[in-house]
């Protein structure tokens, strides 16, 4: 069996590895990319852990077998704090206690992030429905939810100040 | 089988080609392909990718005003595409049912199709849109009908070698509906799942209408005794009462952790009245303009 040369761009960065070709990318950024923020849950497109972004789309990295990101642009929860600190998610994150074991946080940040990236000002059910493929053993998602819409609500203000 | 090979051709011509191989199957959205192939459910000797053939991805019309949807445009690039979702929106709503937005981001419509589960949302869509698809294989191109494709849970009838390259929407001459039955609202799977088209005359009398069932039968049924029975009426309660009555006659399900048989019987009556009037409301909307 040949491995794979694959080039990428991972959080902006030029990036290559070798792969066998049913390799998946989430198996691909956790091995030889070494970036183990993304989760592996289910393994089947299920619970969202390893949700990272491709060429802008938020996808699960487990459903993407990694010689597909071959010149595409990958973004994942080790991308998301910039030189300055954390991404206003993950300080709301932290202000609201929208976690507990952690596990499925990254995969929530990136999902979030995707949401913010799409519609600056959801509503709570929208928030809710798309974040529905991330699931959460620990919060009962309203910390979340909370922690999400007033992150929202700080970006808009930091956008247009009153 | 271990997966050997990954090949993503840039020509359709190229994807006939290297699909013709044993043992290679066609990737569009990977979302039921790559967890069969972890779980060792599905064999593929040899991966090919069809997302970065152009002619595979994106929405075209078609000369007769109809809409020919590339094999691996994804779901969510459906609500993108105005005019399709001016045109039939049930069919959008129907691929939109499915996972996650994650898994829609990569799921596609024919990936649907083919992956032939029961309970697979945008296909009763299609088989009440008269849907078609363009298949490609060995033996050159052929047009079928989608409700021709899936032929038990988890197989098709496409021949070695064949896949499927578009799916054809014809043009719109009525309007369209999918509603489906899950327990929760969000990541599941369809109990019952009802898609409905319907022609209307100006003064509201049925001139032709289809239904079909998903989940309630080894593959999506197009109950055309449903449709027959709404043809000449107004949508009145006798007839809305023998469209209920044929699909609950049609349908022929099993007991799951979803449901039981006889829920999911009675079910299909009550979700193929509600899916007709939505799609009746659109057609009426649809003539008042």
């Amino acid at each position: 069996m040949s491995r794979l040369h694959i080039t990428t761009t991972v959080n902006g960065d030029a990036q290559e590895f070798l792969c066998e070709p049913g390799t998946t990318l989430l198996d691909a950024l956790r091995g030889p990319l070494g970036l183990t923020g993304s989760k592996e849950g289910c393994g089947s497109g299920d619970c969202g852990a390893c949700t990272v972004t491709l060429d802008g789309e938020m996808v699960c990295a487990c459903l993407v077998l990694a010689p597909e990101a071959q010149g595409r642009r990958i973004e994942t929860i080790e991308g998301m704090a910039g030189a300055e600190g954390l991404h206003p998610l993950q300080q709301q994150f932290l202000a609201h206690g929208a976690l507990q074991c952690g596990f499925c946080t990254p995969g929530v940040l990136v999902a979030a992030k995707a949401l913010l990236d799409h519609n600056p000002d959801p509503s709570e059910s929208e928030a809710r429905y798309w974040l529905a493929g991330n699931l959460c053993r620990c919060t009962g998602y309203d910390k979340i939810i909370r922690a999400v819409l007033a992150t929202a609500a700080q970006l808009r203000q930091e956008r247009s100040p009153a | 089988m271990t997966t050997t090979q990954f090949h993503s051709p840039a020509t359709l011509a190229e994807a006939a080609s290297l699909l013709s191989a044993a043992g290679a199957r066609p990737l569009a959205g990977g979302t039921d392909l790559v967890v069969q192939m972890r779980s060792g459910r599905a064999a593929a000797q040899a991966v090919v990718d069809l997302k970065r053939i152009p002619e595979l991805t994106g929405i075209r019309r078609t000369a007769d005003g109809g809409f020919a949807i590339g094999a691996a445009t994804p779901c969510t690039a459906l609500k993108a595409d105005a005019a399709l979702v001016a045109a039939w929106p049930g069919v959008v709503e129907a691929a939109n049912l499915i996972g996650s937005v994650q898994v829609r981001n990569r799921a596609t419509m024919a990936g649907n199709l083919c992956n032939a589960s029961p309970g697979a949302d945008s296909v009763p869509a299609l088989i009440a849109a008269a849907a078609r698809c363009r298949v490609v294989g060995p033996a050159g191109e052929r047009e079928v009908a989608v409700a021709e494709v899936p032929t038990a849970p988890g197989r098709t009838s496409l021949a070695a070698g064949e896949f499927v390259a578009a799916i054809l929407l014809p043009p719109q001459t009525g309007a369209d509906a999918y509603l489906r039955l899950t327990p929760r609202t969000e990541m599941d799977i369809a109990v019952v799942g009802a898609g409905a088209w319907i022609e209307l005359a100006a003064d509201g009398t049925c001139t032709a209408a289809r239904l079909s069932l998903g989940a309630v039968a080894p593959t999506a049924l197009l109950v055309e005794a449903a449709g027959a029975a709404l043809v000449g009426s107004k949508l009145g309660e006798e007839a809305l009462a023998a469209l209920s009555a044929a699909c609950q006659a049609a349908a022929n399900p099993i007991d799951d952790k979803r449901g039981t048989a006889a829920y999911r019987v009675a079910m299909s009556g009550v979700l193929a009245r509600r899916a007709v009037l939505k799609a009746a409301a659109r057609a009426a909307a649809a003539h008042a303009h």
